[in-house]
């Protein structure tokens, strides 16, 4: 989907705005929302993939000029309530009224070193050989449907050239919406600055993009 | 009582912000429907806010500057390199070394979220999240770079790296002459986190 998450290339913006010696968090709560939301993604009940679609669902003005965390907070919120893990009612009272409903797993505080060292790695098995190879001409698709995906509006229907294979990776158009990994061999593909934006520039811009959004050129 | 885990450090309920009013009451809903554990929450925040942070990424740069062996380690399987350093997990499954060379700047972003490579950079600052710097590095990273007090010269091809998959990227900057006989230690003290990002060279006089 062409969400409020779609950033790359939109004008209006204005400066960057770098804080200097910025803190690791600006809030305590910050802090908080950082530590249970990274302690519930470890707890199965949604993938990354569908958190990601959560997040870039939120309306654009609030997705905009929110701070991050809370960006995160309101997925997370969202993602409970959908499944009925958290009830309004819940919210309403600030505590647990209506029965738990528990995710898969419950990351106990003496096994976070080992799953934050381990990760969630993304690469499996590959099923067929890759279709493209490194220094191949190709062409990205077109996707504006309202689902997930990973290929940015930007780089729609531009041509570029493939500079690395990354091997076989779950496929974020079938796992953000819960149909499953369904892994696809996965491309860092190079494009030209000229191609992207229509100037002469010696600069270029590298995406990793999965097989389903290349065409050979 | 439910969230006496965290009366210590709150004021009360009175003085709270109406975010710092929803956090504490997602957090306490959570706690007590037994879905997260308290300790698990701690030892979250405290890993990165005490382990895990730009220093990671500023050895690597400095084991790379040092030992040819571990550079091209680091071109080849920059995943295996890092993990002997014991640098390895969550939002940095799959990294690559992008190293900067007189002919090609590397410069990396998310412009869909805020991936970043966390084992080696730790959370990333505010900037690099925010739509400002998402929107515009990919279309006009001389620009962006300009407002960091980077400018380089004309030749020399800016790279953007859009982090749009499970991959992770951590910028090798250019060893900046003077530095030469420096121990890993001493070079590692002049790698900025946005030398590693992309939006910085590295300078001795940093």
């Amino acid at each position: 989907m062409i969400g409020a998450q779609d950033l790359g290339g939109r004008d209006g913006f204005g400066p960057i705005n770098p804080e200097k010696n910025e803190p690791l968090f600006h809030a305590a709560w910050e802090r908080r929302v950082l530590g249970f939301t990274v302690a519930m993604g470890a707890g199965g009940a949604w993938t990354g993939d569908q958190n990601r679609h959560k997040r870039e669902q939120l309306p654009q003005d609030f997705y905009w000029s929110a701070n991050y965390y809370d960006i995160w907070l309101t997925a997370l919120t969202q993602n409970l309530t959908e499944r009925g893990m958290v009830t309004e009612r819940d919210l309403a009272a600030g505590h647990a009224v209506d029965p738990p409903k528990p995710p898969p797993r419950v990351l106990k505080g003496d096994a976070v070193a080992a799953t934050l060292n381990r990760g969630f790695p993304y690469m499996r098995e590959a099923k067929a050989p890759a279709v493209f190879g490194a220094g191949d001409a190709v062409r990205t698709i077109r996707n504006e449907t309202p689902g997930h995906t990973r290929l940015p509006a930007y780089a729609m229907e531009r041509n570029g050239v493939v500079v690395a294979v990354r091997g076989v990776h779950v496929y974020p158009d079938s796992n953000g919406m819960g149909q499953g990994e369904d892994p696809r061999w996965l491309y860092t593909v190079k494009f030209t600055a000229q191609e992207l934006w229509g100037e002469p520039s010696p600069d270029s811009v590298c995406l990793d993009l999965w097989e389903p959004y290349l065409v050979r050129a | 009582m439910a969230h006496d885990h965290h009366d210590d450090d709150h004021p009360h309920n009175s003085e709270l912000s109406p975010i710092e009013l929803r956090v504490r009451a997602l957090e306490s809903i959570l706690v007590e429907k037994g879905y997260v554990d308290p300790a698990a929450v701690e030892s979250i925040i405290q890993t990165y806010e005490t382990e895990i942070g730009p220093h990671r990424g500023a050895r690597v740069v400095a084991k790379a500057w040092s030992d040819p062996a571990f550079a091209a380690w680091l071109k080849d399987d920059a995943s295996a390199a890092i993990a002997s350093l014991g640098y390895t997990g969550r939002q940095g499954e799959h990294m690559v070394a992008l190293f900067n060379t007189p002919d090609q700047h590397n410069m990396v972003v998310c412009t869909l979220c805020s991936c970043y490579p966390w084992p080696v950079l730790g959370l990333p600052p505010v900037w690099y999240k925010s739509p400002p710097y998402r929107a515009r590095a990919v279309k006009e990273p001389r620009a962006v770079l300009s407002e960091f007090g980077v400018a380089l010269p004309d030749g020399k091809e800016v790279r953007v790296w859009d982090s749009t998959a499970e991959m992770r990227y951590l910028v090798i900057p250019e060893r900046p002459a003077g530095t030469e006989g420096w121990s890993e230690e001493q070079l590692a003290a002049i790698v900025s986190r946005d030398s590693m990002i992309g939006t910085a060279i590295v300078t001795v006089f940093a």
